[in-house]
């Protein structure tokens, strides 16, 4: 029970999020409306994803390291758990595009890079079924995952800041620009993160556990 | 456990409450709050989200169950 501290948190922080994000106060602005909102619920989606992405590259280079099956089983868990989490958020973001920006696809720079991101980590998956041989699996995916995150990053944080961009943010260099966000939506916003951040890590975890077994069976 | 978890989201909630009566010279969702309705919605997401983690935390046992088994 006390190693389940950080569940509990987690629950706590997006419960917080979703009665806070409801009910308290935030800035009235035009075509956003109340849909502002929806910072505190998608944004976590794309943030989770980056988390568990970096986790799983972080253990395809332990795996390269160290040549222990587990830390694979680990990658390619958080990278299923990242892929999910990017799907929620690219559909999230679609409904709110269609209500705010008229459109649910309007081919908005981030928006496409978002979408050939989540492309490259399902050709990580496909990358990995087409190899039957267990340690060649391993190693070519965590070499293909080592050049993939930065591809990752590239894509969500470089390319769509180079042109003009619907999202926030975005055109010229904002950095830690402190007009982005009104400062009465963060003190909603970062729980929601961390809470969603965390929530991803536990599926991954029960996740791994699962595989770790499945694999213990085939392996027998 | 489930205790903490309980008390913690009830003084969250309140807290959600007391803050949440705030209006502006902007018409948001003042109407739905003042009726009293956005509190259901708020409600029954909490519902929904609060089955998700039980439902984690039972799948989280179930596999610790069969862990140890191994």
């Amino acid at each position: 029970m006390k190693k389940n501290w950080w569940k509990i948190l987690a629950s706590v922080l997006v419960l917080f999020s979703i009665v806070g994000g409801f009910l308290f106060h935030v800035p009235a602005k035009p075509i956003l409306n109340e849909s502002i909102r929806n910072i505190y619920f998608h944004v976590p989606m794309w943030f989770s994803m980056i988390i568990t992405l970096l986790m799983s590259v972080i253990y395809s280079i332990k795996y390269l390291n160290t040549n222990n099956e587990n830390y694979d089983l680990i990658a390619v868990e958080s990278a299923n758990v990242g892929i999910v989490f990017g799907i929620l958020g690219l559909i999230t973001g679609a409904v709110w595009a269609k209500y705010t920006w008229g459109e649910a696809w309007s081919n908005d720079p981030k928006q496409n890079s978002a979408a050939i991101a989540l492309l490259v980590y399902l050709a990580y998956l496909v990358l990995r079924n087409s190899i039957e041989e267990e340690q060649k699996r391993a190693k070519i995916s965590s070499v293909y995952n080592v050049f993939a995150f930065p591809i990752m990053v590239i894509l969500l944080f470089v390319l769509p800041r180079m042109t003009d961009s619907l999202h926030p943010g975005n055109g010229g260099n904002p950095g830690f620009n402190t007009k982005d966000m009104a400062p009465e939506l963060r003190p909603i916003f970062y729980p929601a993160c961390l809470g969603w951040i965390l929530i991803s890590i536990w599926i991954t975890t029960i996740r791994y556990r699962i595989r770790k077994i499945e694999n213990k069976q085939q392996s027998i | 456990m489930r205790r903490l978890f309980l008390t913690s989201f009830s003084l969250l909630f309140f807290y959600g409450v007391s803050i949440a009566q705030n209006t502006d010279g902007v018409e948001m969702a003042d109407a739905l709050r003042s009726s009293g309705k956005i509190y259901v919605v708020v409600t029954v997401i909490s519902v929904i989200f609060i089955g998700i983690i039980a439902y984690l935390f039972s799948i989280d046992k179930r596999v610790k169950k069969i862990e140890q088994k191994k």
